[in-house]
């Protein structure tokens, strides 16, 4: 068959290889319960990232708002776990015994009419892909039917993120407001706080990682991942092939979106709380940057991406708190000015084809070796 | 006036940007099978013609009717999905991908989103996309990635990213810019060859290459049409020498 067999492809094969056992087995035998528990937080930003590289990298779609999807399944998930928290038994301090707490701090007497699905699980499951996919086909409808792109809609995906925190933030009585939905306990009846529990969920959370990953590279191998780059290099001439460029944008958002929501959903059962502060602007750049070092073009860049950055902060956090944030723009300038295909593009058009060269050398025929992986 | 025995038919077509009229009340009428040639100074509107009839630009007045349909309003994918094909000035074809991939992308099926996630690359693609880039002189550079190629190979990639779609009405919009004279010669060597089954509308400035290949000649001028016939007779009219050819 007529195709490349492109060296960045089989790079991206042995890259997944090591991530996944780095992850599912390096990384738990190596660290405390503690320390696994927030790479498995880490791993939750790893889905927003590896949704950005098929609307940012593949597609040129910006979107400085991912955290809006991520937060919103984060929330489903939360409002479910929430519910099983606030039992009739647990609650009966309560004015109004059997809602969650933080609405009967707010003089809120009976749960609100969008609260009452999620007392099941089923739904919430449904809920936590839906939400988002429907919000993120509302966004993306309306700015891409219309030919809205580039800049303007990164700024509008950012506004939709500060729209997002101020309505969580406003309405405390319905979303526990700036704290968040806090003081989640279990999962039908399962205790998600034990160290067991984190265990499990961390290797449920890299299972799903890892299979969102490979349905990505299914999407990035099909034709529809070809007409993705065509789109993102001269959006014209696919329209002027018969393509509908809006439906294809939509879809990959919306998948983009989905994939996030799973992310947002892993984060609340392992980290047990959801609140604004993964939602708005900030959060939402800093996915953009955990992606843009990882290399945008690369799926297992950008989980790697995002592993760094974040061992970065928390290391560099624990020392110098108030440095974190220069350090944290002045790598993002360095990446986009030294490396802009980030790590992934260094390892592919830097570092293989040098070993190759090297080894090239050692047996004494240099020209046998296939010419660098060209950019993908 | 009916405009039933015409593949392309544009009627009393204006459109004005800001005010500034780039095609005021044009009137042209393209048969099957032909190749016509509109020529014409600078900012005579030649290009927005083309823009008006694949739906890049919308009309301020008038009717575009291909085939008895009236295409005016409809979308740029609709319009190429009724059989019109558009080349661009400059060549427009996607650098990240392979010639091979270009060519696949622009075959006529699995062009909705389910259709391109469950594409099969079968034998009878591979073929017509080998066909295809023999016909444009590049079967040997299947596996490039496009933005290697020369600036001639990718003019005519994009006409052959045309070819794969097969479509009634092909309109391109200086084919030859930019090419070297052995490019220009198999350039109308293939142009040739390829309006057999097809009406073709192609602009151009080369004066040469316009003599080898026209079969009319349409003169714009200030986004109407200045003289209309065969080459001969446009250019022995006195109204095209002053504007444009005498100069």
């Amino acid at each position: 068959m007529l195709n490349i067999p492109s060296k960045a492809r089989s790079a991206e094969i042995v890259g997944f290889v090591l991530i996944a056992a780095i992850i599912l087995i390096l990384l738990p035998l190596a660290l405390d319960i503690f320390r696994l528990n927030l790479i498995g937080k880490y791993l939750t930003y790893a889905f927003v990232a590896i949704g950005l590289v098929l609307c940012w990298g593949y597609t040129g779609i910006l979107s400085l708002g991912q955290g809006v999807f991520f937060g919103l399944g984060g929330y489903c998930m939360a409002m479910f776990l929430k519910l099983e928290a606030s039992s009739v038994a647990n609650t009966k301090i309560q004015s109004t015994p059997g809602i969650p707490d933080f609405m009967d701090w707010n003089q809120i007497t009976s749960l609100p009419f969008f609260w009452v699905p999620f007392k099941f699980l089923p739904f919430a499951l449904i809920a936590v892909i839906m939400v988002p996919v429907i919000a993120a086909f509302i966004l993306s409808a309306a700015m891409f039917k219309r030919r809205v792109g580039g800049v303007y809609f990164a700024i509008i995906t950012q506004a939709l993120a500060a729209v997002m925190t101020i309505l969580i933030v406003g309405q405390q009585g319905y979303t526990g407001g700036i704290n968040g939905i806090t003081d989640l306990r279990t999962l039908l009846g399962w205790d998600i706080r034990t160290d067991f529990a984190k265990y499990v969920l961390y290797f449920v959370c890299c299972f799903t990682l890892l299979g969102c990953m490979l349905m990505c590279r299914y999407v990035i191998a099909s034709k529809l991942g070809r007409i993705l780059v065509a789109v993102r290099d001269k959006e014209d001439r696919v329209r002027f092939s018969g393509y509908d460029v809006s439906s294809f944008k939509i879809f990959i958002f919306c998948l983009a979106a989905a994939i996030s929501a799973i992310g947002g959903a892993m984060f609340t059962l392992q980290v047990g709380f959801m609140s604004p502060s993964f939602v708005g602007i900030v959060p939402s750049i800093e996915m953009v940057i955990f992606c843009a070092v990882g290399g945008r073009h690369s799926l297992v860049g950008a989980v790697v991406g995002t592993l760094l950055v974040n061992w970065a902060k928390t290391a560099f956090s624990e020392s110098f708190p108030e440095l974190w944030l220069f350090a944290m723009g002045g790598l993002f300038i360095a990446v986009v000015l030294a490396f802009p295909r980030g790590l992934a593009g260094l390892v592919t058009d830097q570092i293989i084809p040098w070993l190759s060269g090297l080894r090239g050398k050692n047996k004494g025929v240099g020209n046998h070796q296939p010419s660098p992986a060209p950019a993908e | 006036m009916s405009s039933t025995d015409f593949l392309l038919a544009l009627e009393n077509v204006s459109v004005s940007f800001d005010g500034f009229k780039a095609v005021s009340d044009l009137n042209l009428y393209i048969d099957k099978g032909e190749l016509r040639v509109i020529i014409g100074p600078n900012g005579a509107g030649k290009t927005t013609v083309l823009d008006l009839i694949c739906g890049r630009t919308k009309v301020s007045s008038g009717s575009i009717k291909f085939k008895d349909q009236e295409i005016t309003g409809r979308k740029e994918q609709e319009i190429v999905r009724l059989g019109i094909g558009r080349k661009f000035q400059t060549p427009t074809i996607y650098e990240d991908l392979t010639v091979f991939e270009n060519l696949e992308l622009s075959v006529p099926r699995g062009r909705d989103v389910v259709g391109a996630l469950f594409w099969k690359r079968t034998e009878q693609i591979v073929e017509s996309v080998r066909d295809t880039a023999r016909m444009i002189f590049l079967e040997n550079h299947l596996d490039q990635p496009a933005e290697t190629l020369s600036h001639g190979q990718k003019q005519w990639l994009e006409i052959g990213m045309l070819l794969i779609q097969d479509p009634e009405l092909l309109m391109l919009d200086e084919p030859v810019a930019g090419m070297s004279v052995s490019e220009r010669v198999k350039t109308a060597e293939l142009l040739n060859e390829i309006i057999k089954n097809r009406s073709v509308i192609v602009i151009e400035h080369d004066m040469k290459f316009v003599e080898s290949i026209a079969h009319r000649v349409t003169v714009l001028h200030q986004g109407k049409v200045l003289a209309e016939g065969d080459m001969h007779s446009v250019q022995a009219n006195p109204k095209v020498k002053e504007v444009y050819l005498g100069h």
